[in-house]
């Protein structure tokens, strides 16, 4: 990690800490504890994005490791989401599980539903390996909609009751937000510590070259799959968090595009960074709120079927753009920018 | 006698596969990217062609032409705006790229076209169906295979005798030692994405003939073309056409024997199963890594 000049370690505690020093702690605590006050202040409209950002973050953060960290690439992010979201669905309707086992127990299941997919990995990498999961996107959704329709509804809308612990019911945005972000925030706590742990460094290798990690020493078998199981686990908890917070779940929510979406959160925040993919979850979202906002006015300028028609255009079309240009002018994402950005900061007035 | 009737039928939608198959396995071969933006491509080769037709009111023979070559100018386009910049980067980024195109393209088409589901003022071919005993088949589906069929006899001798075909296939063996016989690679790629925008064109102008134009109807064909392109294998064109005929035909049986609906994953069912047995594919080159 890059230090300011003058700045040592010590201990080995030192090295490792997250939290640094005395400001650190009071900006950490400050920060936390102005996430948690949002909902005494903001609307219901404002807290409905501040929830999906959250749900994208955990979902956006598994993938993060197992694309960013691990090298491998999936097309099936969202498919994994439905598995979540189906099983929580399941166990909650069907077998009255209460919430708090419901979403570990899909978490789970959606992990190992990923395990499976991601078995060719073994053998297969590169677009063989994008192309088998992009069989799980359109595999899993199929099996929701004509397996045992009398469980998943088919394809039509499965209704899910709202979480109750004793007589709380989170059934607002304001209740179900302190379900949503505090797992949002562990979330990126365990993702950072995960990647600095044995278990990253031996992703990391994998990612760069998987047969001089297994020369090393590193099973492949075990690190590839529990990529794809960390991932599809992250994916199954905000799937399950998606059922209890949309309250009604069909396979079109978890499609493809969802699929190219959370890649393309990555893509723009810096593959392979923590802090890079939070940023690059709130930029994508922000800007799907921006042009939702934005093409309503549309009908000013043109009749309502043209503004209807440009305003679909215009979401697919702008996101296209972004990953592109992302892409091309910087592939190392907003990550990189906000490491400049500290680094400017932290050497003012000099330049180096 | 359904067996038969379901066989032909997979057969000629299997050739329609296996041309779209084609169009991906010509620019994976030069290039090393994976052309998920296939599918958006057959859209805007069809609206093209209807835009020609309905809009600008070209009489048949001259539309035709002048679709087919502005879809070759866009594929050009594409080519030089967004995957030259990326020669040399990561695997993700070619698939992300393309990906984005797919998007980008979904995004224009809905912009210029907007959503219903259109067809050609003019049929571009008869519709009735031809009759051989019990075996009904779609007189569309027949010109359909009859124009893949030439667009592979045109392509295969365009590789085995033209300057240009030498120079990609020189490529598609290793860009720095195509590059360093003095080969244009640049050029080369750009020829490639022209051609692969032309296969995508035709059939995209065809398959517009037979299931309607609309920014959905369309790509999920090339969706489906996707896992015959790794059943035959990555690089090989002759596994591109085995691929298309086997996924068409696979489709078609399950389709009519076991359930119409699981016909629709079929194919990716198909592909991982090839996945496991032979990862490469059935055709492909099994890679040799050297660290």
């Amino acid at each position: 990690m890059y230090r300011p000049c003058g700045t040592f370690d010590q201990t080995y505690r030192q090295t490792m800490a997250i939290v640094r020093t005395r400001k650190h702690w009071v900006l950490t605590f400050l920060g936390l504890a102005s996430l948690m006050a949002m909902p005494l202040f903001l609307s219901g409209r404002v807290l409905h994005f501040v929830n999906l950002v959250g749900i994208s973050m955990i979902a956006a953060q598994g993938l993060n490791l197992l694309t960013g960290f691990a090298g491998q690439i999936s097309l099936g992010q969202s498919a994994f989401m439905a598995v979540g979201a189906y099983s929580s669905a399941i166990l909650t309707v069907h077998l009255h599980v209460p919430f708090y086992l419901a979403i570990p127990a899909a978490s789970i299941i959606a992990g190992l539903v990923g395990v499976v997919f991601g078995a060719p990995s073994l053998r297969i990498k590169g677009f063989y390996l994008a192309m088998a999961t992009l069989a799980a996107q359109f595999i899993i959704p199929w099996l929701v909609m004509n397996v045992r329709t009398d469980l998943t509804g088919g394809s039509s809308s499965m209704l899910v009751p709202s979480p109750r612990l004793g007589g709380l019911v989170l059934n607002t945005q304001q209740s179900i937000f302190y379900l949503i972000i505090p797992l949002a925030c562990l979330t990126v706590f365990l993702v950072t510590n995960l990647t600095r742990s044995r278990i990253g460094r031996a992703f990391l290798s994998v990612r760069d070259n998987d047969l001089a990690a297994e020369m090393m020493g590193i099973s492949l078998l075990r690190y590839k799959l529990l990529a794809f199981f960390i991932c599809s686990l992250f994916a199954g908890l905000a799937g399950a968090l998606w059922a209890y917070w949309m309250r009604a779940i069909s396979p079109d929510q978890f499609n493809l595009m969802e699929s190219i979406w959370f890649l393309g959160m990555i893509i723009v925040g810096g593959m392979g960074s923590v802090v890079g993919v939070a940023f690059g979850v709130v930029f994508i979202k922000l800007f799907d709120i921006v042009i939702t906002l934005f093409s309503p006015s549309l009908t000013v300028f043109m009749s309502p079927q043209l503004a209807q028609d440009t305003a679909a255009g215009l979401s697919p079309f702008v996101f296209g753009l972004v990953i592109l240009v992302f892409l091309i002018l910087e592939p190392r994402g907003l990550a990189h920018r906000w490491e400049i950005a500290k680094a400017y900061f932290r050497l003012w007035p000099f330049k180096y | 006698m359904y067996f038969m009737q379901f066989l032909l039928n997979g057969i000629l939608i299997g050739g329609l596969y296996a041309l779209l198959a084609l169009g991906i396995v010509l620019v994976y071969k030069a290039t090393r990217v994976f052309n998920f933006a296939l599918g958006e491509m057959l859209a805007l080769g069809a609206f093209i062609l209807y835009t020609f037709m309905k809009v600008l009111h070209f009489p048949i023979w001259l539309a035709l032409p002048c679709s087919v070559a502005v879809i070759m100018l866009i594929g050009l386009g594409i080519e030089r705006c967004t995957l030259r910049p990326l020669i040399g980067q990561p695997i993700l980024s070619a698939i992300m790229a393309t990906l984005a195109l797919s998007l980008m393209i979904r995004g224009a088409i809905l912009f210029f076209w907007g959503s219903p589901i259109v067809s050609y003022p003019q049929r571009l071919m008869p519709a009735r169906a031809t009759v051989f005993g019990d075996i009904y088949l779609a007189n569309e589906l027949i010109w359909t295979f009859i124009v893949s069929l030439a667009c592979f006899a045109s392509l295969l001798l365009f590789f085995r005798f033209s300057k240009s075909g030498l120079f990609m296939r020189a490529t598609a063996e290793g860009h720095d030692t195509a590059q360093a016989t003095g080969i244009n690679v640049e050029h080369v790629f750009a020829v490639t994405w022209a051609i692969a925008a032309l296969v995508a064109g035709i059939g995209g102008i065809m398959l517009g003939n037979r299931f309607g134009i609309g920014v959905t109807t369309l790509p999920v064909m090339a969706i489906k073309a996707f896992p015959a392109v790794l059943f035959g294998g990555l690089e090989s064109v002759t596994g591109a056409i085995v691929g298309g005929l086997v996924i068409g035909i696979i489709e078609s049986l399950v389709g009519g024997y076991i359930n119409p609906q699981l016909s629709e994953i079929t194919p990716y069912i198909v592909l991982l199963m090839i996945l496991l047995i032979r990862p490469e594919g059935l055709f492909g080159l099994r890679r040799i890594e050297r660290i």
